[in-house]
């Protein structure tokens, strides 16, 4: 996500000394866009254990308030900021999306947590959705599981970050020509019908993994990390190793070898 | 509880019943005594069995089994498992809730995952997945859809809703169409063998 600074035409040297004197000089995009950032009012929704976090932000320790955003509000039409903290299961799912469609512009969204931006552990599942960003776009993703609340307080101000960057005429939700309602998805009989709207979201062509381990590594059907696995590479493939780099041993049956802790030497035993 | 002391109470109580032991648990071969040997232990002054913490199923890929964890709150005691295995192809099997009122979405939560019909539920209907799905995603042969590739259902109704869908994504869904296939998901290697 590219920022760019509103730049003013008037020199910051000479701003800074006209404010000593009480001039005030501004733009209608800086003054918009700090009233905008400086009162987001997110949805009160949490779907798992990552809205415990969301709550905690809000509460007196972390303080969500002192950004601003500490009105919660319980309903779509009076926010402007989603967090989707939590698993979005599949039966969730159009619910979150007609959630989207109601809030009024400007709206944002933030995932919270790896389950909502990818599925997270859940991935595999039958009944788990493989990150919202199938069906809305998402403003700032934010990793964790769950995320503490200052990764959250951090994305908030991502978040800031961005309204800020926004400008006045240029803004989306005055355009005509983009689309900000997106069809809520129906249940099928496997599972969502469509799988993804493919004006937000689109698979990866070719899995990146495939060239570098010499096999097609599955997305979340893995028993261990793959790189304990011993692969051959093939020799066109084969890039130079880094300097300092760890070689790949030579393909053999035995188990990884590269599981011993460097850091213990070799003769101790158990305590 | 000392399981086989358990099965020859029963045994002396209900008549002779075909009863195995499996581990600490107890088999009830055939199905239709499940409600009778329950109803013999949730009123045995003995057992007293009145409390069923849960319901839950398991696939063995040649049956399906229920389970269910029998205690008692007024004697202390538990629990007490009993198993019922019904065939893969006709999975019937008698429901508890005659008995055990809490069995009821225990039940449904079954047939929900694993297709087990109990006979004699009241309000036998999926309770986790909607009405319409497909399949018992439970079970071990469940297929699930491959969620990276739009089939012909999905592109259709992206053009009823006025989404663009790029071609290559609607020439992979024709193609399947074609073939008359379901994009599904690859299996892990240990679950092919």
């Amino acid at each position: 996500m590219a920022f760019t600074k509103n730049i003013s035409q008037v020199d910051s040297g000479l701003k800074s000394e006209l404010e000593k004197k009480g001039i005030v000089v501004t733009t209608i995009n800086q003054l918009y866009n700090w009233g905008r950032r400086s009162s987001i009012w997110p949805m009160q929704f949490g779907l798992a254990c990552c809205a415990i976090e969301m709550i905690a932000t809000a509460c007196a320790r972390y303080d969500i308030a002192r950004f601003g955003a500490e009105l919660f509000r319980p309903s779509p039409r009076q926010s402007d900021l989603m967090i989707v903290a939590g698993t979005v299961t599949k039966k969730m799912a159009p619910q979150v999306v007609r959630l989207y469609n109601q809030m009024a512009e400007p709206k944002y969204v933030i995932t919270m947590g790896a389950c909502a931006i990818a599925g997270g552990p859940f991935i595999d599942g039958y009944n788990v959705l493989r990150g919202i960003d199938r069906y809305i776009p998402v403003d700032v993703h934010l990793p964790g599981c769950p995320p503490r609340p200052e990764a959250l307080l951090y994305g908030l101000m991502e978040l800031q970050k961005k309204i800020d960057s926004q400008e006045v005429e240029s803004a989306e939700w005055y355009r005509k020509d983009l689309k900000r309602e997106y069809p809520v998805p129906d249940f099928g009989p496997n599972g969502l019908v469509p799988k993804f709207n493919p004006e937000v979201w689109q698979p990866r062509e070719e899995d990146f993994r495939r060239e570098r381990y010499g096999q097609p590594i599955l997305i979340g059907k893995k028993n261990k990390a793959p790189n304990l696995d011993v692969v051959t590479v093939p020799a066109a493939a084969a890039k130079p190793a880094a300097p300092g780099a760890q070689t790949i041993p030579a393909p053999a049956p035995q188990p990884p070898a590269t599981e011993a802790p460097a850091g213990k030497p070799a003769g101790t035993g158990s305590i | 509880m000392d399981i086989e002391k358990v099965k020859a109470d029963i045994l002396k109580g209900v008549g002779s019943v075909p009863l195995k032991t499996v581990r600490q648990s107890l088999l009830v071969e055939d199905s239709k005594d499940l409600l009778a040997v329950a109803k013999f232990l949730k009123e045995s002054p003995d057992y007293r069995l009145d409390y069923l913490s849960s319901a839950t199923a398991a696939d063995y890929l040649e049956y399906l089994e229920t389970v269910y964890h029998l205690y008692s709150m007024e004697k202390k005691q538990g629990p007490v498992t009993l198993r019922v295995r019904v065939k893969r192809d006709n999975p019937k099997c008698p429901s508890l809730v005659a008995l055990y009122r809490g069995a009821e979405f225990q039940e449904r939560d079954n047939f929900d995952l694993f297709g087990i019909e109990y006979e004699g539920h009241p309000d036998l209907r999926r309770i986790m997945m909607w009405e319409g799905f497909d399949g018992f995603p439970m079970r071990k042969d469940y297929q699930q859809e491959d969620s990276e590739i739009l089939e012909m259902d999905d592109v259709d109704w992206l053009d009823k809703n006025g989404v663009k869908v790029p071609e290559t994504l609607r020439q992979k869904a024709e193609e399947l169409k074609k073939q008359g296939k379901r994009a599904v998901a690859e299996r892990r290697a240990e679950d092919k063998s």
